[in-house]
């Protein structure tokens, strides 16, 4: 009698494969739009390239461009104007705090944004200076001498102040380029930062007031409330939040989401922290699966072994 | 009969094989019953020792059950024995009851008489003085105190500090 | 009344009281088996593992799973899979080990249909096994809802919608089957008690009933022999167990089904630890909004033939089909007219019905999950058309067949 298995194992392997072909890779190919990261350069800015003074900057920043009378920068001790809520009521959304901006942002893309907002986010299908619809940031118009040296100068002043290397944690890096509007409730992130523990029920009361009263103004300047990003990493993947991030007009033409501008190493950061908030226990998933693997590999052995053993007499 | 011998014993390998597999899932089975993190976190209460007054019976909640908080007044200090200390917490200048509000007898909540500075068990009339130490039976022994530490006017239970683990040792509480 | 002694072991004093040398014997080493089967055969025990795997791990989902519409989504995501120590463990088995069954219940259902391990005697079989692809279907859907992601609330909507009956209208159904105008917590309330009590009983019932028509007609074999048990079991216990074409249950068989299911482990924990998209959609790790449908809906791929053979005809029309699809299997054997119980290849026509099959179910679970543009719905529509005239086809074909 010839052994059929090894014929009958391969029809239904093939059989087996062709489906999931057919219903996970080729079905979602037809399903979705594909994008290929071009790695956080943001090639259609041009690039920096006169050297910044870090001390010219800051007097800028806190001079000339007026920078510090819209946007804190807690770290050097500038107090934001006014709490999330008010400015949220006031521009749609809160300037965000620059502290950190030097070490998140693309120098490129913070290059284009001083200048000109709605060109850099990619929303300028929502505002539109021909239709008088003005961006709430102010872009700067220089302070009389070369605009691109000043732009230079602000920008080494930001990175001179931000966080360097590895001490850009990923709190860090989400909370400047994705809190203000994202909240992240498995993180325990809301719009207008942590949710502290509360002993009076009326401390609650009021953070709950002012969130909603934020988030009421985010859904008005955004059109819909920013989704939580709590498990974004499993519900849409490593590689459609980094195409999405660099450009969100490629998956969704029109959205009010601008594009963040972020670094490649921001980028990261961002990722581990929606992997720390969505998908946890990732690290104990792989360890314990090779563990795992390689126990069920030696009991398909030895169940291999004993079933020669049992056959031999029976052949 | 060699051959028999050793089929048996690819059968049992395979068996032995297969039971560290099911071990193995045992732990992480055991592992799931586990209390989950946020009960662990919860399982913390501060205390702040500063608010209590002379005399007046404070009953907190840590880890769901009730904690006993007694603040003494200068002459219950005064009137302190050597073992009434030793199951005393002091905290600033001023000294505390912190027990676990459960009768060592059976569980029930004792309650507290401030006139007589005791506590009598309803359940089954047993009594205990002001720091907490069994005056009268069927309790085996004075009311438990919960770990804590001592951290400037607060009090951490949960944790263990040094004053606690001294009790511990010395047999004051379980 | 019996007779008891003294007992002179822990063995032998159980035998007495539960006779188990005689269970061991009509269960395992005296349950004959052909020998000329291949690995095909194991399926069942594969089957009976992963729905060992199911139960285990879906116990332990049990005791942290809330089935209330507000926190049904963070208790699985948040709470299993970070709260708990192996709870992202149980979930992912409890997800993979849900579609991989299907793929096992598939491959036994054809390994039935190809060696017409269907006919002479082995009808219930076939049926109680249909039964149970039906409670296994329902286990499924009802299972699909309690995580309450997207796909959850809006595959809920769709199928219990199905219950109007199209021209009918019988909408005061569909809100009975829901309990509500829409999925709400009624409906994830009761679809919680059929997935983890109800539809569980039905399956260890029906189990019980599949396994117990194995007894009288025995196992089928590779060449659809007829085989002679009682002789072919009495040269085995003589001693000539190469000469006998029968085999023990345990361990002859076991051991082969265990070296299968070795096998097939290694590839089911691949699954569960590097490669779980497929069966845990990523669209239902968005939580459920009863104001917004996800851009692309499909069910999971074990129902995409059946939802394909809806999809291309207008309302009414699909939903005959459909029913048409749900019921047909069940009546194969019934719908096969040929004397012969031997293996598709040495039947005629029927060789070329069971491919044929085989593959239109493919292209129709295909097709059933891309979006429904060209030229995916006409390729859908003619996949649908071919699966009923197949089965239109069935009767004549086999009537026709010469006997072997």
């Amino acid at each position: 009698m010839k052994n059929k298995e090894p014929l009958i194992l391969a029809v239904v392997v093939a059989f087996t494969l062709i489906t999931y072909y057919l219903v996970e890779p080729f079905a979602h190919s037809q399903m979705h739009k594909h994008f290929e990261s071009e790695g956080f350069a943001y090639k259609d800015l041009p690039a920096l390239t006169q050297k910044g003074d870090a001390a010219r900057g800051k007097e800028l920043v806190t001079g000339a461009a007026a920078c510090t009378g819209c946007h804190a920068i807690s770290k050097e001790g500038f107090a934001a104007a006014m709490d999330p809520a008010t400015a949220a009521a006031s521009y749609g959304v809160n300037p965000p705090d620059l502290s950190n901006a030097g070490a998140v942002y693309s120098e490129n893309f913070l290059a284009d944004l001083i200048v000109n907002p709605a060109h850099a986010l990619k929303v300028e299908h929502k505002f539109d200076i021909n239709k008088g619809q003005m961006h709430p940031m102010v872009p700067f118009y220089g302070a009389g001498g070369d605009i691109n040296q000043e732009v230079a100068d602000i920008i080494a002043y930001l990175k001179s102040i931000a966080v360097k290397g590895e001490a850009l944690t990923p709190e860090i890096a989400y909370e400047t380029a994705c809190g203000r509007c994202h909240a992240n409730h498995y993180a325990g992130w809301t719009q207008i930062g942590e949710k502290p523990h509360f002993k009076r029920k009326q401390d609650e009361l009021t953070f709950e007031m002012n969130l909603a009263n934020y988030q009421d103004a985010l859904t008005k300047y955004m059109g819909k409330l920013p989704p939580d990003l709590s498990i974004y990493i499993r519900s849409r993947g490593e590689h459609y939040i980094k195409t999405f991030v660099e450009n969100p007009q490629n998956y969704l033409p029109g959205t009010a989401m601008p594009r963040v501008g972020v670094n490649p190493e921001a980028a990261e950061k961002v990722i581990e922290y929606l992997e720390d908030s969505g998908d946890a226990k990732r690290h104990e998933r792989e360890s314990v699966g090779y563990k795992v693997m390689v126990f069920m590999l030696i009991f398909a052995v030895f169940a291999f072994l004993w079933k020669k053993e049992v056959w031999r007499d029976l052949h | 009969m060699k051959n028999s011998s050793r089929r048996g014993f690819m059968g049992k390998a395979f068996g032995a094989v297969a039971g560290v597999g099911a071990v193995a899932s045992l732990y992480a089975m055991k592992k799931s019953w586990d209390p989950l993190p946020s009960v662990k976190a919860a399982g913390f209460t501060t205390l702040d020792m500063s608010a209590y007054k002379d005399n007046e019976l404070v009953t907190e909640k840590w880890r769901g059950k009730p904690i006993f908080v007694l603040k003494y007044t200068p002459e219950m200090i005064a009137s302190m024995t050597e073992k009434q200390k030793g199951r005393s917490i002091k905290i600033g200048d001023s000294y505390y009851l912190v027990n676990l509000g459960l009768c060592t007898h059976l569980g029930c909540i004792p309650g507290y008489n401030p006139d007589e500075k005791s506590f009598l068990c309803a359940c089954h009339g047993g009594q205990y003085d002001f720091s907490g130490d069994v005056t009268k039976a069927p309790p085996p022994r004075g009311l438990d105190i919960p770990p804590f530490k001592i951290d400037g006017m607060k009090l951490v239970l949960g944790e263990e500090g040094p004053e606690y683990k001294k009790m511990k040792e010395s047999g004051v509480t379980l | 009344m019996a007779h008891f002694t003294k007992a002179t072991s822990v063995h032998d004093w159980l035998n007495q009281r539960l006779g188990i040398d005689t269970v061991r014997r009509v269960m395992a080493t005296e349950y004959w088996i052909p020998k000329n089967i291949n690995f095909l055969w194991a399926m069942g025990m594969v089957l009976a593992i992963t729905f060992g795997l199911l139960l285990v791990s879906g116990i332990f989902l049990l005791m942290y799973y809330q089935p209330n519409v507000a926190t049904a989504f963070d208790s699985v995501n948040y709470t299993i899979m970070k709260e708990v120590e192996f709870g992202w463990l149980w979930r992912h088995i409890h997800g993979v080990a849900a579609s991989v069954v299907f793929l096992i219940i598939y491959i036994h259902m054809f390994t039935g249909i190809y060696y017409g391990s269907y006919k002479k005697g082995r009808e219930m079989i076939w049926i109680s096994g249909m039964l149970l692809f039906v409670a296994f279907s329902a286990e499924a859907f009802s299972g699909y809802m309690l995580p309450w992601g997207q796909m959850s609330y809006w595959a809920g909507m769709v199928i219990t919608n199905l219950f109007a009956g199209g021209s009918l209208h019988a909408d005061g159904l569909v809100e009975w089957i829901r309990g509500d105008y829409v999925p709400a917590q009624a409906f994830l309330n009761r679809f919680f008690m059929l997935h983890v009590l109800l539809i569980p009983l039905a399956i260890l019932g029906l189990i019980g009933l599949h396994f117990g028509a194995l007894r009288i007609p025995h196992v089928n074999n590779q060449d659809g022999e007829e085989i002679d048990f009682d002789a072919e079991s009495k040269k085995y216990l003589a001693g000539d167990k190469a000469g006998s074409k029968v085999i023990r249950f345990a361990n002859d068989f076991m051991s082969k089904d265990m070296m299968v299911v070795g096998i097939y482990l290694v590839f089911f924990f691949y699954l569960v630890f590097f490669h779980y998209d497929f069966a845990m959609d990523p669209v239902n790790f968005d939580p459920a909004d009863g104001l917004k449908t996800p851009a692309h809906i499909y069910p999971e791929w074990y129902f995409l033939w059946s939802y394909e053979i809806l999809r291309p005809f207008s309302t009414d029309v699909g939903l005959m089909a459909f029913g048409f699809a749900q019921v047909i299997f069940m009546l194969l054997p019934f719908l096969d007219r040929s004397p012969n119980a031997l293996p598709a290849s040495r039947r005629g026509l029927f060789k070329f019905w069971f491919w044929a099959m085989l593959i239109d179910m493919i292209v129709l679970t295909a097709m059933g999950k891309v979006p429904p543009i060209e030229p995916f719905g006409t390729i859908g529509f003619y996949a649908a058309l071919t699966f009923i005239s197949l089965w239109i086809l069935l009767p004549i074909i086999t009537m026709f067949e010469k006997k072997v």
